[in-house]
């Protein structure tokens, strides 16, 4: 008899967690994450204080609301977390990430590429006479488009930074 | 980042990090550290030698100096400490430090490291203690620069001993031991948001909480070791909301005795090995009252038939227990004593409801007799029945209050069954874990907590032997630890589980080869004692509680005997073997591979 195994409607949320900069936290956070089997889609990192001492994580997962919530309550047991937000539970927010794609070509295909490129309003940041490198920002489900249509114009590779998030309004999270 | 830091010759009044870790034990009111030296500790050492105000207590293996200071702790409520040198002095401490973890118990363990210069280039006896403690610490730190010591010792005690307890481990390289700080800086990341367990809870979730109980006709306290952790004002407390409400209670095995087992509303520890009558009532309960454990899988048995038809409140101190496996209907953020305290003032002058109807289905599924075994065994009917052994054991030591602590196994299953608790902090056992080897070393600590108590490591052939090395520990601190072995020549539990699921298989379950234990007693300066017939069993016991010094009481016992009842794994609580149910068989692959 195949073995069961529980299944519940997957569901994206975005954790924004702010922490004391110190060493070994990140280590924390990504084994406790394999540790107990969660998902990280994407997650960034960096200190976000004049003096250095606080780091802002944003972490994008995956996973039924059961587990959504152990990973929150996970995280808050870590002594050097201050706080977690769920951004997606939170209301309306903010979500962007960078990318830097390099597309090689020549011939009507480049000319096509610089076209779509001031479409996204993606912005061409290295040249040569055969490749552009561009960079993009904006929302996660822009940027994949972007990408997508480079893919027949000569994509040759691309660096994603993970998102990073923010509740709309005038509350800090 | 590094201070500024010279020589201690130049400066005789100011402190090396060594010393200034002395201090910091002292501070905290350390009176014993359960460690074992080597070259990266060297010289904090070198600080211990001759100050009086802290007793090192040399283990034989760092293994059984995490587990004596888990007995300490369990024993006394204060934090264990360890001290023990990098590499294998840390690695060889990890057991006992997961442990800790799994049953929150309070330790803190300092780790030597190689000299700062050094980590990372895979340098002698170098280890990443921090990178494989992470998951099985509280906390940790690695304590680069002198001037930061004093502040994190403070912190690591903090953390050990406050919210959910747990171990934390410091890890000091040798240069930061022997540099001594021109200052000494507060933690940078101390504050509110750094580290805030919450212990009073919300006054609606507590109004809640006791409407709930009152409108409750069949009620159910289910504690755990939280109540215990709490401390026994904790216990006291718990004991005062069941005389006001008249619920039955059952606990987990970590929190026997928070609860007196002679009290006729006690209902034996629930779970795989717990009575029919907790299981039972745990299964038909209308109201379920989570005091401080964590609806372990031992517990719970199979989920989807988990007391289908209760509403759940689940007190805790760590947000992450509730709703982790079983979703309640109140989730309580708190500490179990100030929350029990506060159930009780607000339950005020209420008469609770009359639990007779309830009381009474109780009574039926506790004439089931789910604890009586057979008088004799079938393949040797001459032999001490293990459950007769728990039993005259207790019988014959209750008066004292004994401390008993286990190994892991059935002899474990039997102490809890048989061994009637009355007060907390009085059984220390290894739960989450379930470490074979943590009886003797936890028997150690918890006689040096409590130096006039009896103390009686209820033990197997086989668990007893994995830190048998800590005999010699006893011996040198002239401590009076008994050993009471129940030996059946067989890894029971592993043979017990080999002929419900492996039609009786008995793979590299039997213990050959065993030593002479009396011998090895003797080896060691201990006193030796055989029991080998029920008419010697009391004289042994006897002679055990009346020598002065050390005693190991090899008892042989039936080798057929299975720890009963039962819940089988994947199996609800309904579904219980007892005993006189045939237990040799076979199952289907999903239940083998649940554990």
């Amino acid at each position: 008899m195949p073995m069961k195994i529980a299944e519940a409607a997957s569901e994206r949320h975005v954790l924004a967690v702010t922490v004391d900069n110190e060493p070994g936290i990140l280590a924390k956070i990504t084994g406790l994450f394999t540790a107990r089997g969660y998902n990280i889609d994407s997650l960034t990192v960096a200190d976000i204080t004049e003096d250095h001492a606080v780091s802002r994580i944003t972490i994008v997962t995956n996973g039924p609301p059961s587990v959504i919530d152990q990973i929150e309550a996970q995280l808050e047991r870590l002594v050097p977390v201050h706080k977690v937000t769920d951004l997606t539970t939170a209301g309306p927010h903010v979500e962007r990430e960078l990318a830097l794609i390099k597309v090689a070509g020549v011939g009507e295909k480049r000319v096509e590429a610089l076209r779509l490129a001031d479409i996204f309003r993606a912005r061409p940041v290295d040249t040569t006479t055969e490749s552009f490198i561009f960079e993009i920002t904006g929302p996660p489900d822009k940027v994949d488009s972007f990408i997508a249509l480079m893919r027949e114009l000569g994509l040759v590779e691309v660096g994603r930074t993970g998102i990073v998030g923010m509740m709309r309004g005038a509350q800090g999270a | 980042m590094t201070a500024p830091t010279s020589p201690a010759s130049d400066n005789p009044t100011a402190m090396s990090g060594a010393a200034i870790l002395v201090e910091g034990l002292i501070e905290q009111g350390v009176e014993f550290v359960f460690g074992y030296p080597g070259g990266a500790v060297l010289p904090i050492y070198d600080e211990l030698f001759g100050d009086e105000r802290i007793r090192h207590i040399l283990v034989r293996h760092e293994a059984g100096a995490a587990h004596a200071a888990e007995g300490y702790a369990r024993a006394t409520g204060k934090p264990g400490v360890v001290l023990v040198t990098s590499g294998p002095g840390a690695t060889n401490a990890i057991t006992g430090i997961a442990d800790a973890w799994m049953d929150s118990i309070p330790m803190v363990v300092i780790t030597g490291q190689v000299p700062t210069a050094l980590i990372g280039t895979d340098a002698f006896q170098e280890a990443d203690t921090i990178g494989i403690t992470r998951h099985c610490t509280k906390h940790n730190y690695l304590v680069k620069d002198p001037a930061d010591l004093a502040a994190t010792i403070k912190e690591a005690f903090l953390i050990a001993t406050t919210g959910r307890p747990g171990p934390v481990v410091i890890d000091i390289p040798k240069n930061v031991q022997i540099a001594v700080p021109s200052e000494r800086r507060a933690l940078v990341r101390a504050g509110a948001h750094r580290y805030a367990p919450q212990t009073v809870a919300p006054a609606e979730h507590i109004i809640e909480a006791v409407e709930m109980i009152a409108q409750a006709e069949r009620p159910i306290f289910y504690t755990g070791g939280g109540v215990i952790n709490s401390g026994p004002e904790a216990s006291a407390l718990l004991r005062r909301l069941q005389d006001i409400t008249g619920a039955p209670v059952t606990s987990t095995l970590m929190g026997l005795g928070a609860f007196p087992s002679t009290h006729p509303d006690w209902l034996g520890m629930l779970g795989m090995h717990g009575t029919y009558e907790a299981n039972m009532a745990m299964n038909k309960c209308d109201v379920m009252v989570c005091i401080g454990a964590r609806f372990d899988d031992r517990v719970t048995g199979r989920l989807d038939a988990f007391s289908p038809d209760s509403k759940k409140i689940h007190i805790d101190i760590d947000r992450s227990s509730i709703n982790k496996t079983v979703p309640v209907d109140l989730g309580i953020l708190g500490d179990c004593g100030t929350v029990l305290g506060q159930m009780i003032e607000a339950w005020g002058s209420r008469q609770a409801k009359n639990l007779g109807e309830w009381k009474a289905r109780i009574a039926g599924w506790r004439a089931r007799e789910c604890l009586a075994y057979p008088e004799r065994s079938t393949k040797n009917p001459g032999m001490i029945m293990p459950q007769k052994a728990v039993e005259r054991l207790h019988a014959l030591t209750h008066q004292r209050k004994p401390i008993i602590t286990t190994e892991v196994g059935q002899h474990q299953m039997w102490a809890a069954q048989y061994f009637g608790f009355e007060d907390p902090n009085k059984w220390l056992t290894s739960g989450g874990l379930g470490t074979m080897g943590y009886g003797l070393p936890a028997a150690i600590g918890a006689q040096l907590g409590h130096p006039d108590a009896l103390v009686i490591d209820i033990a197997g052939e086989a668990s007893i032997q994995m830190n048998i090395q800590e005999l010699g520990t006893a011996s040198q601190y002239r401590l009076p630890v008994k050993i009471f072995i129940l030996n059946n020549e067989y890894m029971g539990m592993v043979r017990q589980w080999q002929e419900l699921t492996y039609e009786s298989r008995y793979s590299n379950s039997y213990s050959d080869s065993l030593p002479d234990f009396v011998k090895l007693a003797e080896a060691y300066g201990w006193k030796g004692i055989r029991i080998t017939e029920e008419r010697e069993l009391d004289d042994g016991i006897m002679r055990m509680l009346d020598h002065p010094g050390p005693v190991i009481v090899d008892c042989l016992v039936a080798q057929d005997a299975n720890c009963l009842p039962m819940i089988p794994s994947g199996a609800a609580h309904t579904d219980m073997l007892l005993y006189g149910d045939k237990v040799d068989g076979t199952m289907d692959d999903e239940a083998k591979a649940l554990v």
